[in-house]
């Protein structure tokens, strides 16, 4: 599998007000994405993962370095239509996403930006607004969806110019557990059917469990990454930087402090009390 | 003695009479005695914004009554302006609501308001600021130079400050951090400890209210559908799993090691979970 997104040697400072110097995030960040995977982003509030979300689809341009999407520098001004249709975004608030008063009207918003024909985008809407579960409120006003409803027209409103790539930032965080549930199938099976390359960026450790892959940012450089297993068994680390493993994962930790062995990667509630079954009757 | 808030018969219908009207709440009935901590569950739509609203006469009942204190809200105009200030309410996201130049008068607005002396204001912008945790120097600055943690620090803060007997916030650590929403709630904690004050949370982590609250509202379809200590109500499980709710995830594991024929007590927090399985390991080394 190719790369489809690379951070190389990145630094990027917030412009500062008059004699205030802005903030640095990243000094020489790194970091590779490989094409059709599904990977989670965790940081702690204000470390810097929303700032490279913004470099993925030329947002934010880097100070020093390169930032790499499907092989085109993001600060080449003449490819930026090309990266924005290869590296759709969506944010937090589904509120602030959607344009239209009617929910086939907005998905279509993108491909017609895109200049494409009206049967191909009649296409292309009816499949997206599939693919998200969401076709029998194509015709309903957005504003009168659930929380989970709305993202999952914003997801379509992004697959609908169908780029290679998807990069969430926080798409649940304003959702109750339904909703996340509702999103995450979604981008899953959006990855795993289509093939679609999904950085999700998130503050719920469960989230980032069901992912491929897990990037742990702190302070403008990656801290752990690997397999969730892998990086959320680095339970002190986690800690130290403000957040943490899945519950699964704490009680491992938090018994083996008093003297349990306990493997520290069980992040399925079957498998963890599978272990821990095995550990009582031991 | 006497509850502090109590809820009865409540309605409320939004749009009355056109064709959006839409019942957010039925029949709600409830009572909240003083220093309880209560979480509010519910799937979107379910009516717990509304029912927040409510409680502290910022929306009026379209039929029913709300008594503080054992009054009604509602029955004279003095008691209403009483209740805002009584019941203090943070939004979701109230970060979005800071509009002054220095964080001192974002906080000093609300006691303003309550009319009170330069001097009481001020010993009440330090009090509520040292609660969540802001420094001398943070007050003089701007707001919006701050972090999305501490201007949600800052929006409490400015509640708190007028010393609300209860204290209602809609989801108050949504999109923070593990260590932010431990930091938030910590303070949530600390404010209720040094004013025996009541505090509703409504939240969408299950977790979070297993281990905090003493008293569960679960709200579902308009309706006042549970209402029970933590333990109760997560022994619920696959009623809050249909209503689009959850139960926190070390209750899911103890449901698994009963079914491989360990025998467990329900647990809901981290604590209990350690506590049970401990227990049990010392107890098969002993014998």
């Amino acid at each position: 599998m190719g790369e489809i997104i690379k951070a190389e040697h990145l630094s990027f400072t917030y412009p500062g007000i008059d004699d205030v110097p802005g903030a640095v995030v990243f000094e020489d960040m790194n970091l590779t994405i490989e094409e059709g995977s599904l990977v989670a982003i965790l940081g702690s509030n204000g470390c810097g993962t929303s700032t490279l979300a913004k470099h993925f689809n030329s947002i934010l341009l880097p100070c020093g370095g390169k930032v790499w999407v499907c092989g085109m520098d993001t600060a080449d001004e003449d490819r930026l239509i090309a990266i924005r249709r290869n590296v759709g975004m969506v944010f937090q608030n589904p509120d602030n996403q959607i344009v239209a008063n009617v929910v086939e009207e907005d998905v279509a918003f993108g491909p017609e930006n895109l200049g494409i024909a009206s049967p191909e985008i009649r296409r292309r809407v009816d499949q997206a607004l599939a693919q998200v579960g969401m076709s029998k409120y194509a015709l309903h006003a957005p504003h009168l969806l659930s929380g989970g409803q709305k993202q999952r027209i914003a997801i379509a409103g992004v697959i609908a110019m169908m780029p290679k790539c998807i990069v969430l930032d926080e798409p649940t965080a304003m959702l109750d557990p339904r909703g996340r549930r509702e999103v995450m199938e979604t981008i899953i099976r959006l990855n795993r059917e289509k093939g679609i390359t999904v950085v999700l960026i998130t503050h719920h450790m469960d989230e980032a469990a069901q992912c491929q892959r897990v990037v742990v940012m702190h302070r403008g450089s990656v801290a752990a990454d690997g397999r969730p297993q892998e990086v959320f068994a680095q339970v002190q680390l986690l800690h130290e930087i403000g957040l943490a493993a899945p519950e699964t994962v704490e009680l491992c930790y938090e018994l083996n402090k008093l003297g349990f062995a306990l493997p520290l990667d069980r992040l399925d509630e079957k498998e963890c009390a599978q272990a821990l079954y095995n550990a009582v009757k031991a | 003695m006497e509850p502090i808030l109590q809820v009865q018969n409540l309605n409320y219908i939004y749009s009355a009479g056109t064709p959006f009207q839409h019942q957010a709440l039925e029949d709600v009935s409830f009572c909240v005695h003083r220093g309880e901590f209560i979480g509010v569950l519910g799937h979107t739509g379910s009516g717990k914004s509304t029912l927040m609203q409510q409680l502290n006469g910022l929306l009026k009942p379209t039929s029913g009554t709300i008594l503080l204190d054992g009054q009604d809200i509602w029955s004279d105009k003095n008691l209403t302006r009483q209740a805002r200030f009584r019941v203090g309410l943070v939004f979701q996201y109230p970060e979005y609501q800071l509009f002054e130049e220095t964080v001192y008068k974002d906080i000093a607005f609300g006691p303003k308001n309550m009319g009170l002396k330069e001097d009481d204001i001020d010993i009440r912008v330090r009090e509520a600021a040292a609660i969540v945790g802001l420094t001398e120097q943070q007050l003089q600055v701007s707001p919006f130079d701050l972090s999305g943690g501490q201007k949600r620090r800052v929006a409490i803060a400015g509640v708190i400050a007028m010393q609300p007997e209860v204290l209602i916030l809609d989801e108050p650590t949504a999109g923070l951090d593990p260590a932010g929403r431990a930091g938030i709630l910590k303070n949530i904690e600390d404010y209720r400890r040094a004013h025996n004050a009541t505090i509703m949370m409504v939240s969408h982590s299950m977790d979070d209210v297993a281990r905090l609250t003493d008293r569960l509202l679960v709200l579902n379809g308009s309706h006042l559908a549970m209402d029970g200590t933590p333990a109760q109500i997560f022994a619920r499980a696959e009623e809050l799993v249909q209503m689009g709710l959850n139960i926190p995830q070390v209750t899911r594991v103890f449901l698994e090691l009963q079914k491989l024929g360990l025998d467990v007590e329900p647990v809901y927090t981290l604590q209990q979970a350690v506590d049970a399985l401990s227990a049990l390991k010392g107890g098969a080394a002993s014998c």
